[in-house]
């Protein structure tokens, strides 16, 4: 069996729901990876330190309460700022159409929105080279 | 090395050279119990207290990797705010990756590269385990074992067990009816036993009942330690058991030996040899 990935799955900002959030971290260790969930209400400065500590390869941002457009780019800024760049970053939630090429702009790796496969998610994370 | 260095370095045994520790004083403190009964919380309290005393705080936790898939979910830090807050705490999710034993081969090299970062207390905290899972004392130099008030008859506490290698015997959820019950239960069970027996501490992880008289024992816990040869054994048995998964064949020989090629013997002695 292939080494797993490790993957931290966390919700940024102030957000109460991680229903998406607990799915997709189950998928994924279905998948045969390791997954690290945050819990919720982590600042983005927490959460580059727990994929520090964490070793991750892979960070899932999921946010439902619309402040994705801070929250994802300042993570992969912080990211960056921390030499932790190689990270892959990708997001999930209630994320709107509009606002996703900024987001890919500043470095989300991909959005996944309602509606999605685990298939899907998993073959992309599967063909990165990390 | 800094925090970015030393987490990779924590990812491969092979990357870690640091020499062994030394087991005085203390500084490894290992956290153990049935799934529930919270572990995790108790651990977020020990680290508070900790870091308030002006310690660096390094918690391993270790949960279970799928037996199926290989995957795992690695929740035990969404349970503890304290290890978000600041340099002086670090905090590394652990898959078994389904070892037996439930702990890590490369667990003892770990603690040595933490222990040699300057990390002054380390707490590892098992996967919820069952009364004879005790190989975590090869590795932790004093052992917690946490119980809750949903447990069985006072038969369980006779059991032998993990209970008999416990430095401190902490029963959570004081809170909730029948945990005070199951206290006196352990209490009288070990005085039973010759010797000096592990104290018992009642307390809530939830309320903060009991917080202070559990850090105090822990903090108390002397260097000298009770069961010489089960630690030993433990470290012997972990160490031989790292040696037969590290062994260039090892794969070659689980194949042989499932495709019916190999007998147990054979492949015992392909891996015992150097």
């Amino acid at each position: 069996m292939a080494t797993p990935l490790r993957i931290v799955i966390a919700k940024p900002g102030l957000d109460g729901h991680d229903r998406g959030a607990k799915v997709v971290a189950r998928a994924l260790r279905d998948a045969g990876h390791e997954v690290i969930y945050t819990g919720l209400r982590r600042t983005p400065e927490q959460i580059v330190r727990i994929a520090m500590d964490e070793d991750a390869q892979v960070v899932g941002l999921s946010s439902l309460s619309g402040a994705h457009g801070f929250l994802f780019p300042r993570v992969c800024e912080l990211l960056r700022e921390a030499g932790l760049g190689d990270i892959v970053v990708f997001g999930g939630g209630i994320i709107p159409e509009r606002d996703r090429p900024a987001l890919i702009e500043a470095g989300v790796a991909a959005i996944f929105g309602p509606g999605t496969t685990s298939n899907e998610m998993v073959s992309f994370l599967e063909g990165l080279e990390v | 090395m800094d925090r970015r260095e030393l987490a990779r370095a924590l990812s491969s045994a092979d990357s870690i050279d640091a020499p062994a520790r030394e087991f005085e004083p203390w500084r490894v403190l290992g956290v153990t119990g049935s799934p529930g009964v919270g572990k995790s919380c108790l651990v977020d309290r020990i680290v508070s207290r900790w870091l308030e005393q002006g310690e660096r705080v390094a918690i391993l936790a270790v949960d279970p990797s799928s037996p199926i898939t290989g995957g795992a979910l690695l929740g035990d830090r969404m349970r503890m705010a304290s290890v978000d807050t600041g340099d002086n705490v670090f905090f590394r999710s652990i898959a078994t990756r389904n070892v037996p034993g439930g702990l890590p081969t490369r667990l003892n090299r770990m603690v040595d590269l933490l222990v040699h970062e300057g990390w002054t207390r380390i707490i590892i905290e098992t996967v919820g385990s069952g009364q004879s899972e005790i190989r975590i004392v090869s590795v932790a130099d004093r052992l917690i074992l946490v119980e809750g008030p949903a447990r069985g008859d006072i038969i369980q506490a006779e059991k032998a067990g993990v209970l008999e290698l416990a430095d401190l015997i902490v029963v959570n959820k004081s809170d909730l009816p029948g945990a005070d019950r199951v206290a006196e239960e352990i209490h009288l069970s070990l005085n039973l036993s010759d010797g000096e027996s592990a104290p018992v501490i009642l307390c809530s992880a939830e309320t903060g009942f009991g917080i202070d008289e559990m850090i105090a024992a822990i903090d108390n816990l002397p260097n000298a330690r009770g069961p010489a040869i089960a630690r030993a054994r433990e470290r012997l048995l972990a160490t031989h058991q790292e040696y037969l998964l590290s062994h260039p064949q090892y794969a070659d020989v689980l194949k042989g030996l499932s495709e019916g090629r190999l007998s147990i013997e054979e492949a015992l002695s392909i891996l015992q040899r150097g």
